[in-house]
Order: C-alpha cells, then structure tokens, then sequence
C-alpha cells in the first residue's frame, strides 16, 4: 500500500463536494490501516487478530462558521451525504473570525520521503510473529526462577496511509508502519507479586531490538520491583528513569500547546521568551526526522514541517501551534496541527524530546545521597492550568549514591514550574522509541509521601 | 432512522440475513473451535462544543464493522472490519478461525434464534440522537450563564454535549441472535476562575442512557454550578498536606476507589492468569464488615448499564464483596469457561474493532447506617475528599491511585480550609479493610466515568457513600 493516489482522490473529492454543497473552504483527511496483532502466554498463542480499517473526515466552513463529519462508508452516495451533512450542521454553530484554514504561503510545496514506511512490516507472517512474540517471552520466563508468571508477549504490525486534501490547494499523501514487541512478566518472593514490562518500537521490522534482548530487560525490570518496601514522607532529590521523564515532557508539551494558552488553560501562559527551565534543558520538536516515530511530511493542515528548539538552555523558545489556536493569539501557525479524523485539528507535539546531557545514569544516581529513583508513574494527578503535581510512583531507594531496595505506594509531587527550574542532571540515554521521549532527569528536591 | 430493531437494522442496512449468519459461522467453525461469534456494530456519535459564551465546534461521526471471533480453549482469533457485507465476512471468519486446530471440527452450527434481550433498561421515547442541534446550542448557552453567574471570578467556561447512538447484533455459534439500542448523552463542563493572579479549573458533568429533555429540568445548570463552585473554591487552596492520615470520602464519584482498588483486581481475565493482587482469594476476608460492594449492569437509565453485554450475555447484578468478604469475580464468556464459573455479562469492548475483555459497569457499595455530619465529627485531624479527577491501579502490586480534585482539611471534626489536588495512594486488598464507618447516605455518580483498560474506553459508573479510612496515603506537598 505504498500508492496513496486513491484515497488522495477521496479527499479531493469530499473537498469538492464541500464547495459545491455551499461551503466557502473545507479540508478533508483520508486515513486506511491494516494491522495484526499476535499475543503468546505461557508459551501458547493466546490470540490472533486482524484490522482493516479506514475513515473519512472532512471540515467545511460556511461564512465563518465550521462542522467536521466523518465516516467510514466510502460509496458515492456516502460521501455525497458527508458533505451535505458538514454544511448542514455548520449553519447551527456560531461565527468564528479566526476559523479557517492555514495561510498558503505556510503549506507544504513538496512531500519529501522521510522513510516512514517498511513493506516488511505488512507483509509479516502471522507464524512468524507468534515465534518472535514467544521468544520473547520465553527469554524473560528463563531469567530466574523467580518469574513465576507472566501476562504474555504481544507483536503487534501496522501499516497505513495517510490522504490530506483543501481547497488552499494542497493534496499530498503519505504510507507509513509501525511495529512493536512488548513482554509483561510476573515475578515473586515471599507472598508478594509484581509485574513491569519492557518493549521495542520501530517503523522498520529490522529497527525492533532481538526478542530475546527484550524479554530479558522485562525480567530485570520485573525482578528489581521485588521485596519492595514504603519509603518514609520526606523531602528529597527524584531521579526519573528515561521512560517516566518522557512523561515530564509530555507535561511540558500540552503546556505550550496552542489550545491550553489562548484559553489561558497552561501554567505557562504568557512566559514565551522567559526563563521556564534550568540552563540543562533544552527541548526541540523535530518531524522531519528519518524513520522518526512521529515523523511526517506536512501537518494535518497541510502545512510545511520544520525542526523547530522549544526550549533553548532554559528559555521557552516557542509554542506548538495550529493555524487556529496562531490566529487567536496573534502569531503564524508552527505547523503542529494534529487531528483524529471526527475532530476539529489541534496543536500536538511530533518527535518532541529534550537533547541528552552530559552524564551516565549511574552518574545522576551517585550523585544522590538519599532519594529516590523513579521507574513507573501511575495515575493522574497534575493540574494542567496550575502546575500542581501529585502522582503514584514506584522505584528504587537511593542510598548514599547506590540503588539500595525496591519502594512502592508512594506518591511524589511538586509544581511542574518548579520542576523543570529544579533539573540540575539530564542523562546521556536517550532513545527515541516514542514520539515524546527524555533521557534521565535528576529533579533537586520534591516530596515524597510514603509512611 | 429506524433502529428499534437490530436485526431489522442490519438486514435493511447492510444485507445481513439469517443465511448470512449461519453460513459465516460455518466457515468460523471449520476448524476446530468451542465457539464463534459475530458482532455488528452501527454507531453515531455527535458532539457540540462551547467556549467563550459560543458554540463554535459541532461534529458528527459514523462508524460501522463487523468483528468476527472465533474460541478454541484460551485461544482467540479474531478479524474485523468496516466494511459489512458477506465477502469481507467470509474473509473475516478464514482469518480468525487460523487460531484454532487444523482438524475439522465437529461443531454443528444451529439455525439462528432470536433471542430477546434479557432487560429493557433505556427505551426511550426518543433518543438523544433525534435531538436538533440547535437544542444543544441552546442548553450549552444556559450552562454558560449559569456556571458565569456562580463568581464573577469565573473568566471562562468550556462546555460540551456529547451523544451516542449504538446498535448492536451479537449471533452466536449456539445460535442465539441479541440485538442492543443504546443510547447515551453526556454533558462535560470546565470552568476557570482566575483572581489576583491566582488560576484554577473546576470540572463536573453527568449524563446516562436518558433522553435530552432530562437535561433540561435544571440537571444540567446544576452541573454548570458545581463546577464553577469548584474553581472558586480552589483558587483560596492551600498546599495538600503529604503522608498518612484519615481520610473521608464524600458519597457519589469518590466511589472511583472501588473501581480502581478491588473493581479491576476482580476482572476474570486477571485471575484466571493468576496475576491479579486478589487470585485464589474467594471466601477470604478483604474488607471490613461494614463493607458490600456490587457491581450492578441492570440499573434504568445509568451510563454503566447494558441490557446484555457485548457477546450477548444479559448483564445482571454482581456481589463482589459481601459484609468484608470477597465473593465473586467479573466474568467475559472466554474466562468464565476457563475457570468454571458462569459468566457474568461483563463481557464488554470499546467497539467492533476490539476483543471482548472482562469489565465493570456500575461498581458501588451499599449504604450503612452511620450519619455523614457523624462520621465526620469522629475525625479530629484528617483530609475531607469530595470530588475526584482520574484514577489508575497496577493490579499485579495492588497498588492503587487516584486524584482528588476538590479537598479539604478536617479540624476538630469540622470541613476546614480547602486544600489543593493531591493524589491518595493505597494497597487494594488492605484499604477497604481500613474502612471504619460507612454512611447511610449512598449515592451513585451522575453519569461522566469512562474507564480504560488495554486500550479500550467503556462508559461506566459508580457510587459510595461518606466513608471513613483509618489510614491511606495523601500525597501533597507539606511533608
């Protein structure tokens, strides 16, 4: 499914359909994926799934007014109804001055080939899976006899295609693939059980790291949370392992996102140009990255994608903008329009992570003489609009600069605001797995509650 | 649209016959398998937005498919798609039925009956779909002035309407045909209020299988109120404290706790694996004596309820927890049959492009005896939660989480000063053994929980009443 002429064509023509059903613009998105997932536990497949799916969304605007529909039946008379319905719907909602579509000058005037897609990835056999899923797995139920049970291994393999048309004048499609292999194993000592899981993700099938390495990091990851104990409350230094910093990030993310600053829904409002971070942090969002997970050519508006610093030594740099959400406050879209095809576009990061620091994660963790180290955050406990920020946690015991015993049902919590000025350690492993990714943080000081 | 009845719906719509059943389940069950089923699904979704005192924002969605499942032992194979015609069914039930031994089965499909769904819970004179959009600009700007005219401190309001329209077949390898209406409106407000430099958010909402005019008797500016009340209220917060202490639980939407501390810990898929914090522990004690907790799908009208679930089953009520001592586990077809037990119609899935998995629908726990003004007068020093925001569990530590967005300091047995979101941690098989008084004053949510599990979202609800905990984990910033 490298062509994506067809549904390029289904998108021009909803557009058209648009314009001839009253609407003064509109922009269509076409998306088709097919998918397979196999899930293998204790050695036996447990399941076996196929997706096929496909989506039609489209947006008009009627005078200043707009209404997004969508649906999944592609028959003439369909999408003849779709656009009918877009412009019925759009005369009950208000005017809206700054509703409509991106600049011109801002649209992508090529589709540059960013390596998105592996036709292996499609292709994959089923039985092939299922061995890979199952070496996996088995790799971690060998490690120690300690892992006792597990929750199984799952490859999961997707491949798509993506169709944008409006009528600013831009068509443009492009094919992309996913796939991932994840291990949940189950370990226990003395009466207690606990679970963690560790997993691959490339667009690329050769890009996925060796089952068997995957299934044994599951293992060590699952081993060390045995044994563990409640830390005391107390104030102290919080390493975050890089899976649970890219959670910061993602915080940070829906901070400057257009959206959350013109409703004045951010604790960052109103700070662009400002000192947000410690001098260690510096942050870039970057959609034109090779193979990149978030990676594209255009934005869900059609426009042109550029690397862009959000935050440069310390200081927010720039928001991440739709064209929308740049009109209401004033300044030129960043080309961070994202969109599921039933909703209006908003402002979403794509290859967005902090640039790795100078030192090793055992170095940040020998820096701390008593504190903790964080592997896994539950819940979701921060408060966009103040920054406040309170969450379950589970980890490591520092002591005197060395991980000394597992620590479970605690809390750590803080102001986001005070948690970026507070980083004073950013690691040298980061890996881009996700579309949000850190390496290790050391935060100075937050509160720990625990007994 | 004509959908009172699904067969009829999905024969006119899509051509689906009761030849097309039989024959597709054949083919499912050339191999051999236990069982096969089909699950048609047609869905509309529409949704109406305001924000700075307009409706800027309205979106319709339809999405429609077909999934085709086919069982052998603990093994599933499963194809969908949004394509429903016989073609892409046949092709459906080769895929799945790859799961299952290449021996020919000996399974005889029977000839599909109808059969009717076990309950009538939300037959509604007319859905909320039916409803003309500009009723929903009209209700969305009554919310506005109501939550506006709580403070002027409030400087704006984000408001939605969201409804659902959901018809559903599910035709079986033992030949049963159960076909579901479900409708389902929601209303979801945010407020912010902002002074001298100080910014806060409210949030409140309900909803439920209901018509649209039962918005309109005043429900809905009620929700507009609490959250306007909220955001003002936490503007004047102080920091939470953090570290243990008794906490007391105000009824309704606290009942999050159930769902997170023993709700999930009691799905049958976890305790069949033997992952689950509560396996192999039916008939033990995990709660105080005062403590009945149900899981109940077949309450009129409420967001979590269903007249059968998503593989057919009629859905019934569940004790899970009777007088401090753990009963009964939530069951899907698939668990069930491996661990012996009857299903339990907690079969449920996000939509036809998911497998079934075992889930709750509205998780409560009965009321007690004690007054609420009595509870909270036996606590000298401890924390007062009334409203909550998300909440999450790792089901294999037990350890559970979730987030108090309203709060307050209890002193000397009285509501003191507000203090502002923390998040309570504590051990699902030890909390509810903590709970010393129940109150007689249970209420269930109004209708805005969705809840997540491997990636699918359910609408669910629950309910408490006041409750005292000796002893959980309040994790602000005051060490």
């Amino acid at each position: 499914m490298s062509d994506t002429a067809d549904l390029r064509e289904i998108a021009r023509g909803l557009v058209a359909r648009a314009t001839a059903a009253g609407a003064r613009a509109a922009d269509a998105v076409v998306v088709e994926s097919d998918g397979l997932s196999v899930g293998v536990r204790l050695g036996d497949v447990e399941k076996l799934t196929r997706a096929r799916q496909r989506r039609a969304g489209l947006r008009v605007f009627v005078g200043e007014s707009s209404a997004i529909v969508s649906t999944a039946d592609f028959s003439r008379d369909a999408l003849d109804d779709l656009a009918r319905q877009a412009c019925t719907l759009a005369r009950h909602t208000a005017a809206d001055r700054f509703a409509g579509l991106p600049d011109p000058a801002a649209l992508a005037s090529d589709v540059p080939d960013l390596d998105l897609y592996d036709p292996a990835v499609e292709q994959l056999d089923p039985e092939q899976a299922i061995a890979w899923a199952r070496d996996a797995e088995a790799a971690a139920l060998g490690t120690s006899s300690e892992i006792t049970n597990s929750e199984g291994g799952e490859l999961g393999a997707e491949a798509g295609q993506v169709a944008y048309a409006s009528t600013a004048g831009f068509v443009g499609g492009y094919t992309g693939s996913r796939a991932s292999l994840a291990v949940v194993p189950v370990a226990t000592r003395d009466g207690g059980m606990q679970r963690d899981s560790w997993y691959t993700a490339h667009r690329k099938l050769a890009g996925l790291e060796p089952p068997a390495a995957v299934g044994r990091e599951a293992a060590r990851r699952t081993l060390r949370r045995l044994g563990a104990r409640r830390p005391p409350t107390c104030e102290c230094p919080v390493v975050f392992e890089a899976e649970t910093a890219a959670s910061l990030l993602r915080h940070l993310a829906g901070a400057v996102s257009g959206s959350a600053l013109y409703r004045r829904m951010s604790f960052l409002v109103d700070r662009l140009g400002e000192k947000i971070a410690s001098d260690a942090v510096t942050v870039v969002d970057d959609p034109l990255r090779p193979a990149g997970p978030a990676s594209r050519p255009f934005d869900a508006e059609g426009v042109a994608q550029q690397r862009r610093g959000i935050v440069e030594r310390g200081v927010l740099t720039s928001y991440l903008l739709d064209s929308y959400s740049a009109r209401r406050l004033g300044l030129q879209t960043t080309g961070h329009a994202s969109r599921s095809v039933g909703d209006a576009p908003g402002a979403a990061p794509t290859n967005f992570f902090l640039e790795p620091g100078p030192h090793t994660p055992e170095q940040i963790i020998a820096s701390v003489r008593t504190g903790i180290y964080v592997t896994e955050l539950i819940g979701f406990g921060v408060n966009p609009v103040t920054g406040d920020y309170s969450r379950g946690a589970a980890g490591l015991w520092i002591e005197n600069g060395e991980l000394a015993y597992s620590v479970e049902e605690l809390t750590i919590a803080g102001n986001l605001k005070d948690i970026f000025r507070d980083i004073e350690m950013v690691g040298n492993d980061l890996v881009l797995r996700n579309a949000v990714a850190a390496p290790t943080l050391k935060i100075g000081r937050m509160t720990v509650a625990g007994t | 649209m004509d959908v009172a009845k699904p067969e009829g719906f999905f024969r006119e719509r899509f051509g689906v016959t009761d030849g097309t059943l039989e024959r597709v389940l054949g083919t499912a069950l050339e191999r051999r398998a236990d069982w096969a089923d089909l699950y048609f699904e047609f869905r509309v979704n529409q949704t109406a937005s305001l924000e700075e005192g307009e409706v800027k924002k309205a979106t319709r969605n339809v999405s429609q498919g077909v999934g085709v499942r086919v069982v052998a032992g603990a093994r599933s194979g499963y194809a969908h798609s949004d394509e429903v015609s016989l073609e892409r069914l046949e092709i459906a039930a080769r895929t799945a039925r790859a799961i299952a031994d290449e021996r020919t089965g000996a399974v005889a499909v029977p000839t599909p009956a109808r059969t009717p769904a076990a309950h009538d819970l939300y037959a509604l004179a007319r859905p909320p779909i039916d409803t003309p959009t500009d009723d929903h600009v009209a209700l969305l700007a009554r919310i506005d002035a109501a939550a506006r005219a709580v403070d002027p401190a409030i400087t704006n309001v984000l408001a939605g309407i969201g409804i659902e329209h959901r018809v559903v077949l599910v035709a079986t390898s033992a030949g049963t045909v159960v076909g579901d209406v479900r409708p389902l409106v929601h209303v979801s407000i945010t407020c912010v209020a902002e002074r001298g430099g100080v910014r806060q958010q409210g949030s409140y909402g309900g909803g439920g299988r209901v018509t649209f005019d039962t918005l309109l008797d005043g429900r809905a500016e009620r929700f507009a109120r609490e959250a306007a009340r909220q955001a003002v209220a936490n503007l004047d917060a102080a920091p939470a404290p953090a570290g243990t202490m008794t906490v007391i639980l105000g009824p309704g939407w606290p009942g999050i706790l159930l769902h997170e501390a023993i709700g999930h810990g009691l799905e049958g898929d976890f305790n069949r694996k033997g992952v689950s914090a509560f396996s192999n522990r039916i008939g033990t004690r995990v709660a105080s004596e005062l403590c009945t907790v149900v899981d109940d799908g077949t309450i009129a009208n409420r967001r979590g309820s269903l007249n059968v679930d998503d593989e057919g089953t009629p859905t019934q009520r569940t004790v899970l927890i009777e007088r401090g001592v753990l009963r009964g586990y939530l069951q899907d077809r698939l668990n069930a049959r491996l661990m012996g037990m009857p299903p339990t119609g907690n079969g449920r899935r996000e939509s036809f492009a998911y497998l079934p998995m075992p889930r709750m629908t509205n998780t409560f726990m009965l009321a007690g005896e004690d007054a609420p003004e009595d509870i909270l007068r036996s606590v000298d020093r401890g924390l007062y939660a009334r409203y909550f925001g998300g909440g999450q569990v790792d089901i294999t530590s037990g350890k559970f989480v979730f987030s108090a967005s309203e709060a307050y300091l209890i002193e000397g047995g009285k509501i003191g000063r507000p203090v502002r979101g923390a998040t309570l941690i504590g051990n699902g098989p030890d909390v509810l053994t903590r709970i010393s008084r129940v109150g007689a004053d249970l209420q269930l949510d109004e209708g805005i929980g969705t809840c997540g599990k491997d990636g699918q979202s359910v609408p669910v609800g629950v309910g408490l009443p006041t409750v005292r905990i000796d002893g959980l984990t309040v994790g602000g910033t005051q060490a």
